[in-house]
């Protein structure tokens, strides 16, 4: 049972000596990603919803630059082809290509929108998502304020989860969007797009989607969590959730 | 209060706890901190009068501590200016009705609020003038708090939230790991270590709590309605816990409480109403009247 005595004597350390005020106050990253990992681990029905605004966003996002990948592997051949065939007649070739050039640009300019609008999209959904995970949790935010925590250590906590969240739904997305896309242009196009297409590119596609989903999860949860960082430990404490 | 060097970049740290790196060039400290242990003693027992060891009278003083929250236009004054002065090693219970101001007046002494008007020293120190660093050192190593509803961390296992408060501390995972199960084995949880906070009876949270109030030897345990929670029972074993630790060890307790019970175990009673500090009690006048009451509750 509860042994009283023993439990005076382990707390009596500093309890008798003057208070003297210090400033030494530590969160090791390797204690921060283990509490933040156990969030996310734990509280899997919030993490699923902000990690579901990260799939959409980035599953969109390369949807978009497969599609591109793809079309510009399958003008490739077609450029060869009509090359090898309009090689006799030369003056006929410069109206062709002025006209494919504007359409190639069009094209980028409506990708481009695209993808501003799918980031966008996808940026609102995380901040949104995490203002609420953060919203869930003040009175925790306020206890652990109470235990010592900096503002600092608040917002690490939940930048570390939201770019873990990030990291995680972002492969999921990209992997999603680009497979959904790719059976798309087979059935459209035949199996052999996925051969005309330059893998390399297409990689490159890949990290930069992640890392976009990666910083976007981070940018989103900055405010969020400053805000409730910045809260005094009482009013936290005082929030009914 | 000891002052070690550290063995590798020579860097001095002054503490009255525990550290085990050092800050500048995170060389371990334990060795070095064994040694002050005893030169600290040392220090102690030939210099009486040295100006680090000094300790004041009053652990806790407010000075005319008025809070007032604004809802729109509406003032709400919580706190009309209270002057209290709270002895060190002293057990204090706040008594008052529900709105009285108990748990404002408990969120300035502990620093978890920033009053209207006046100002509250701690060892004499005003806790205004703390930036966050300092302020968040004196929550996390002399302050322990208790809250009516436990506050423990849910995702966090009993022994993850009694070593959460070790983790800001800066102590090392051993020792922390050593000392939070000694804790939750001295409030009779040994058997609860990875236990999580809703697996818990509401006694069994409250009694992981004063294990993580204790984590870092805090000089003054603040608990705001202790036993607000939980059954007769369970809330009498709380506070005689709180009574023992107090007698013990010197600490400074300061719970606020609607509980009769608490009476029994404090030095002195401050009623406050309507923000306003009513009257104050000590034990030894009491002693009388409770028996009167126990009289009464016989006949
Ligand atoms: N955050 C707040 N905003 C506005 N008014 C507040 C706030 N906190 C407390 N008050 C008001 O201040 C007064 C004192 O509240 P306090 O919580 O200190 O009372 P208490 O003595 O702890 O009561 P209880 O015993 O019910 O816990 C009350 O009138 C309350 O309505
Ligand atoms: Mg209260």
């Amino acid at each position: 049972m509860i042994d009283a005595k023993r439990l005076a004597k382990a707390a009596t350390a500093t309890a008798v000596e003057g208070v003297h005020i210090q400033r030494q106050i530590t969160l090791p990253w390797k204690d921060a990603a283990r509490i933040s990992i156990r969030n996310v681990t734990l509280r899997l029905g919030r993490a699923a919803i902000t990690g579901a605004g990260v799939v959409l966003g980035i599953a969109f996002l390369m949807s978009v630059w497969t599609g591109k990948v793809v079309t510009e592997g399958l003008e490739r051949e077609q450029a060869k082809s009509a090359f090898s065939i309009t090689q006799v007649g030369e003056g006929e070739t410069a109206p062709g290509l002025e006209e494919m050039k504007q359409e190639k640009q069009s094209r980028a300019a409506r990708q481009a929108w695209l993808v501003v609008m799918s980031l966008l999209v996808c940026g609102v959904g995380i901040t949104n998502s995490m203002l609420m995970s953060v919203t869930e949790r003040f009175r925790e935010i306020g206890t652990m304020k109470c235990l010592g925590a900096l503002d600092s250590f608040i917002v690490r906590l939940f930048l570390i989860e939201s770019v873990v969240l990030g990291f995680l739904g972002s492969v999921v997305g990209a992997l999603l969007g680009h497979v959904i896309m790719l059976i798309v242009f087979m059935i459209r196009e035949g199996a052999s797009v996925a051969a005309k297409m330059n893998w390399l590119h297409m990689g490159e596609y890949f990290v930069l989607a992640i890392g976009l989903g990666c910083v976007l999860a981070f940018v989103a949860a900055v405010a969020p969590a400053v805000r409730a960082a910045q809260m005094p430990p009482a009013a936290a404490l005082a929030t009914e959730v | 209060m000891a002052r070690i060097e550290c063995p590798e970049c020579h860097y001095v740290i002054e503490t009255t706890g525990i550290v085990t790196v050092c800050p500048e060039c995170k060389a371990d400290m334990t060795k070095a901190m064994e040694e002050a242990g005893r030169v600290e003693r040392r220090v102690r027992g030939s210099i009486a009068k040295d100006d680090s060891v000094t300790t004041h009278e009053f652990i806790v003083r407010t000075k005319g501590l008025k809070k007032i929250y604004r809802m729109g236009e509406v003032e709400v004054p919580a706190l009309r200016g209270v002057d209290l002065d709270i002895r060190r090693g002293e057990y204090l219970s706040i008594m008052g009705p529900s709105g009285s101001g108990k748990s404002t007046l408990f969120n300035m002494v502990g620093g978890l609020d920033k009053p209207s008007e006046g100002t509250c020293f701690i060892e004499e120190v005003d806790m205004a003038q703390l930036d966050a660093f300092e302020l968040a050192w004196l929550r996390c190593r002399k302050i322990g708090y208790i809250f009516q509803s436990f506050n423990l961390i849910p995702v966090m296992t009993a022994l993850e939230n009694v070593t959460l408060p070790m983790i800001f501390a800066g102590m090392s995972t051993d020792e922390m790991m050593e000392r939070g199960r000694m804790l939750l084995e001295l409030v009779g949880l040994g058997g609860r270590l990875h236990h999580k906070p809703f697996e818990l009876s509401g006694g069994q949270q409250q009694r992981v709590a004063v294990a993580r109030a204790l984590a870092n030897s805090p000089a003054i345990i603040l608990a705001d309605e202790p036993t607000g929670n939980l059954d007769l029972q369970t809330g009498k074993e709380i506070i005689d816990l709180l009574k023992e630790l107090n007698a013990e060890s010197g600490v400074t307790i300061i719970s606020a409480t609607h509980d009769l019970k608490m009476i029994d175990a404090s030095d002195r009673i401050v009623h406050i109403r309507d923000g306003e500090i009513e009257r104050i009690e000590l034990r030894s006048e009491l002693d009388l009247q409770i028996g009167h009451l126990a009289g009464a509750e016989g006949g």
